[in-house]
């Protein structure tokens, strides 16, 4: 049944999902990928989605997903299973929050977890920024236009604080990259 | 009744507000809950950005629980969760109704094709963020490149593990450390 597969779903990824909303998108797509809910580009289209609009984007792609897999009943029930856990586990912690922050063994495991979700954020934002002229698992098919945009967007994401100068905000990339798009496709 | 009432307002303006995600919305919530609202201290806010960080599920809903629980209890945390989420469920339906026709157009469909350049990078970002942040000691540092070359490796190879499990590695990596450490009574 489709309720219960995007209620488990998502609540895996809410279980799941340490670190916030980049640490979830390697989750989301295990989790949606391997449902067959909706396939690699149109999810990449979603998280583009999902960043542009407000709110926190794992609840975004859970709305997004949901309602295109179910409709309304579908997005209620993906974005609730999604909330959950954050919502109950930050519940039992304001029981145990000032012995919780003292325990060396709940700190030990912190101090391996922090790392290794930036680990699969990075790798996932290296597979992510490939994919988008290089055609990983297929063909091999590559597109020098989308590379050129790649390229400079990089350069705009990544060179500003090298030189001190602030940095370019998520908001403003995404409406350059569209710009872009339309520009140069 | 009030608070609840204003828990919930105050938290759907935050979540209509802030775009780009969690770490985004940190910054509004502290000016709102702290600097305007004085609900809960600096201090708290400090703490409870942690345990966000170090518990599953979006940063901004763990935020609005702690704070709607300290407000008003069980029914505040409701109202501070049900209040953060909404804006963008609303938004998310009204847009997602129309955008599956809205990516044959084909400027827009162009767009995307841009878009999709950014969003990789974004990620790719954060993680470098993150990075900066993030203690050089061996252990650590070992933990982020064995995990990024894991999911790499999972990504490209399609192997049938998944993040979690890497996740579910780290975890027991951190036990196993503190098992060994706790036995030579050390501190961390």
């Amino acid at each position: 049944m489709i309720y219960l597969d995007l209620f488990l779903g998502f609540l895996k990824v809410g279980c799941f999902a340490f670190g916030g909303a980049y640490a979830a998108i390697p989750l989301i797509r295990d989790v949606v990928l391997s449902y067959g809910w909706v396939t690699d580009e149109t999810l990449t289209y979603m998280i583009a989605v999902s960043e542009m609009t407000p709110g926190p984007i794992m609840v975004n792609l859970a709305t997004y997903v949901g309602r295109s897999q179910a409709g309304f009943t579908g997005a209620f029930v993906a974005t609730f299973a999604v909330v959950f856990p954050a919502f109950l586990i930050m519940l039992l912690c304001m029981f145990v929050f000032n012995s919780l922050m003292k325990n060396r063994c709940f700190n030990s495991v912190i101090s391996t977890l922090k790392p290794c979700v930036t680990g699969l954020i990075l790798a996932v934002g290296i597979v992510m920024t490939a994919e988008a002229f290089f055609d990983l698992k297929g063909e091999g098919g590559f597109d020098p236009k989308a590379l050129f945009i790649t390229v400079l967007l990089a350069a705009a994401a990544f060179l500003p604080p090298v030189f001190g100068k602030k940095k370019i905000s998520p908001i403003m990339l995404i409406v350059v990259s569209a710009v872009l798009g339309v520009v140069v496709f | 009744m009030r608070i609840l009432f204003d828990l919930f307002i105050t938290f759907v303006k935050i979540g209509f507000f802030t775009f780009g995600g969690g770490y985004a919305m940190l910054s509004v919530i502290e000016d709102n809950c702290v600097e305007k609202k004085k609900w809960i201290t600096h201090d708290d806010m400090m703490n409870v950005t942690v345990i966000a960080e170090s518990t599953p599920g979006p940063i901004a809903i763990n935020c609005a629980t702690f704070i709607g629980y300290r407000q008003a209890g069980i029914l505040g945390s409701i109202a501070a969760t049900v209040g953060i989420v909404f804006p963008s469920f609303a938004v998310i339906l009204i847009i997602s109704g129309f955008l599956d026709n809205f990516l044959e157009i084909e400027v827009v469909k162009n767009a995307f094709r841009g878009i999709k350049c950014a969003v990789g990078i974004l990620i790719i970002s954060a993680a470098v963020n993150m990075i900066k942040n993030m203690k050089k000691k061996p252990l650590p540092v070992a933990v982020l490149i064995l995990s990024a070359l894991a999911m790499l490796a999972i990504d490209i190879f399609s192997l049938g593990f998944s993040a979690i499990t890497i996740i579910v590695f780290a975890a027991i990596l951190g036990l196993a450390v503190f098992a060994v450490k706790g036995k030579k009574s050390e501190k961390i």
